[in-house]
């Protein structure tokens, strides 16, 4: 609650999915949801794999339209906010072209909306500044590792100062060292810029690390079974992640997701057993 | 595989020892090389083979000479006449290969019912039309010739490209489509640098398809002085040494031609996974 503000950036009202293809079955990936996000929050989107967090991140960005209810954000609808370049957007996968240096990747969005070359400029230095890799904005995206690919990801998507940050598993593809770094660092960036972020992660630790709220979902049909507030104090550190009241929470995100698994062929006593394994990703 | 090795290495040492480097990885090939030249001159007067089947290198040399400015066979004159035809070939064919390739790729409707098209006439041996082109465009008109390769280029190139343009990482897609850019945008900034790699595989090819098709056109007449009559007159005239001089003049003008693609490819997409580190 700490980070609420009352005007809602985004705003779902009765959001629903359906996939069909051909003659197949329809999959209900989405159903019934409704959340409203303020300005400067920081929401986690997690549940087990084919909730459909992807989907509800993708139909706020307007990737992809819904088949029932509507996506407003900033008060006017999600398509609208696309157009207006109200979205940063960062995938799992870095998405860097090859043909392109770090500093030109960074550039890249500020071509297509047309930014002055000073201004181009201007913006790619601060960002690389913010993520921490301005000595390397000559180098080519493949002479970097993971991590940092993953930071010129971040880079490009903030350098036009877009209202509402979107990540998809944006780290999911990097090791535990590597994630409790970047961790750190998205907070770091979240607190120095303002942007609102929706986070769409399987990882308890990650969510509560980072989020103001973690919004938790079941797959199939994916519903909001949970919203969780992270009381946490800021800045978190490494000493956050061994407090009494982060154990409690990443606890409570754990019974949140196995309440809405509804999993009949698991043992009884099964879940208790699993609580004192400690902490662990989902999905 | 051995390029991306001498990429680590090149790395390490100075841009000295980097160049003798790349020359030493040579070595094999040209030792080769003139190993098979000296074979064949050996076995020819060892075995004593008739010239008309195998002519003594020696003796290709010696016809390359004394026919290389007149002679009976104008040699120079004749390279150069097959050398515009096949490069005359190769830019139509190249540019009307992109061309369709940007057209196909913007309207999904119009690719979906060309490919199966293209790829079915890729695979049509579209030298037997030779004749029809002398019939089409004039025999004695460079131009036959010139459409002939223009034919053999155009197949590669435009399937190619087309998939270099539209086989492009669908996130990269999503991220354009977040940055509200045009089509005319996502082609520019994505999928022709994504289609860059593509498009030099298949003018690699086309090089070496543009001399056949010029070549080809000529043995069905035209013009004497080209390197196709040359070949095919000496042949019947037994003078097989000349034959032979003819042949190797296409043959590095192949070489050449590749090879330039190749160097211009570095200059172009030094990026590309197949040449980092040997440009940048």
């Amino acid at each position: 609650m700490s980070d609420r503000t009352p005007i809602p950036v985004v705003r779902l009202q009765g959001i629903g999915m359906v996939f069909s293809v051909g003659d197949q079955p329809t999959t209900v990936a989405l159903e019934g949801i409704d959340l409203e996000i303020g300005r400067g929050e920081f929401i986690s989107l997690i549940g087990p794999s084919g909730c459909g967090k992807s989907t509800l991140l993708r139909i706020i960005g307007d990737l992809i339209a819904p088949s029932s209810g509507t996506a407003t954000v900033n008060g006017k609808p999600a398509a609208q906010a696309r157009r207006d370049r109200e979205y940063g957007i960062v995938f799992q996968a870095p998405v860097l072209f090859d043909w392109r240096s770090v500093e030109e990747n960074v550039r890249l969005p500020l071509e297509v909306m047309g930014y002055s070359s000073t201004r181009q400029a201007e913006r790619s230095r601060a960002m690389l500044d913010l993520v921490e890799l301005s000595d390397f904005g000559g180098h080519h995206p493949w002479q970097l590792s993971g991590g940092m690919q993953q930071r010129v990801a971040i880079a490009r998507a903030l350098a036009f100062e877009p209202s509402i940050l979107l990540m998809d598993e944006p780290f999911g593809a990097l090791d535990e060292m590597t994630r409790e770094r970047m961790n750190q660092e998205v907070q770091r960036i979240w607190a120095q810029t303002g942007t609102t972020i929706v986070f769409v992660t399987h990882s308890i630790p990650e969510a509560v690390f980072l989020s103001s709220r973690v919004v938790v979902m079941s797959a199939r049909p994916g519903r909001i079974t949970r919203v969780i507030d992270v009381d946490l104090p800021r800045p978190r550190t490494d000493e956050t992640r061994e407090s009494e009241r982060y154990f409690e929470l990443v606890t409570d995100v754990r019974e949140a997701l196995r309440g809405g698994e509804h999993d009949p062929d698991r043992p009884a006593g099964f879940a208790s057993a699993r609580r004192t394994a400690g902490e662990g990703a989902v999905g | 595989m051995s390029a991306a090795a001498g990429a680590v290495d090149s790395r390490r040492h100075g841009p000295t020892r980097r160049i003798s480097r790349r020359l030493a990885q040579f070595v094999p090939t040209i030792a080769v090389f003139f190993g098979v030249i000296i074979a064949w001159e050996l076995l020819v007067t060892a075995l004593d083979l008739k010239a008309f089947l195998f002519p003594r290198p020696t003796a290709i040399v010696r016809a390359l000479i004394d026919n290389w400015g007149g002679g009976n066979y104008g040699l120079v004159l004749s390279w150069r006449a097959t050398v515009v035809e096949a490069i005359g070939g190769l830019v139509i064919g190249t540019t009307a290969g992109v061309l369709v390739a940007l057209a196909t790729s913007r309207w999904a409707s119009a690719r979906d019912a060309l490919m199966p098209i293209a790829i079915a006439a890729g695979a049509v041996p579209i030298v037997a039309f030779a004749p029809l082109m002398n019939n089409w465009f004039g025999t004695l008109s460079p131009l036959s010739k010139m459409m002939m390769a223009a034919a053999l280029v155009f197949f590669p190139v435009m399937i190619n490209v087309t998939r270099g343009l539209v086989q492009v990482e669908p996130a990269s897609i999503e991220l354009m489509r977040s940055y509200a850019a045009t089509e005319w945008t996502v082609l520019r900034k994505v999928r022709v640098p994504n289609a860059l790699p593509f498009f030099f595989t298949a003018l690699k090819l086309a090089t070496t398809l543009s001399l056949i098709g010029a070549i080809v056109g000529e043995y069905f007449g035209g013009l004497s002085l080209v390197l196709g009559r040359i070949i095919v007159q000496s042949s019947s005239a037994l003078r097989f040494d000349i034959t032979w001089a003819a042949v190797l003049m296409a043959a590095v003008t192949g070489i050449v031609l590749y090879l330039v693609v190749v160097a211009v490819e570095r200059v172009v997409i030094p990026w590309h996974a197949s040449l980092r580190g040997q440009g940048i």
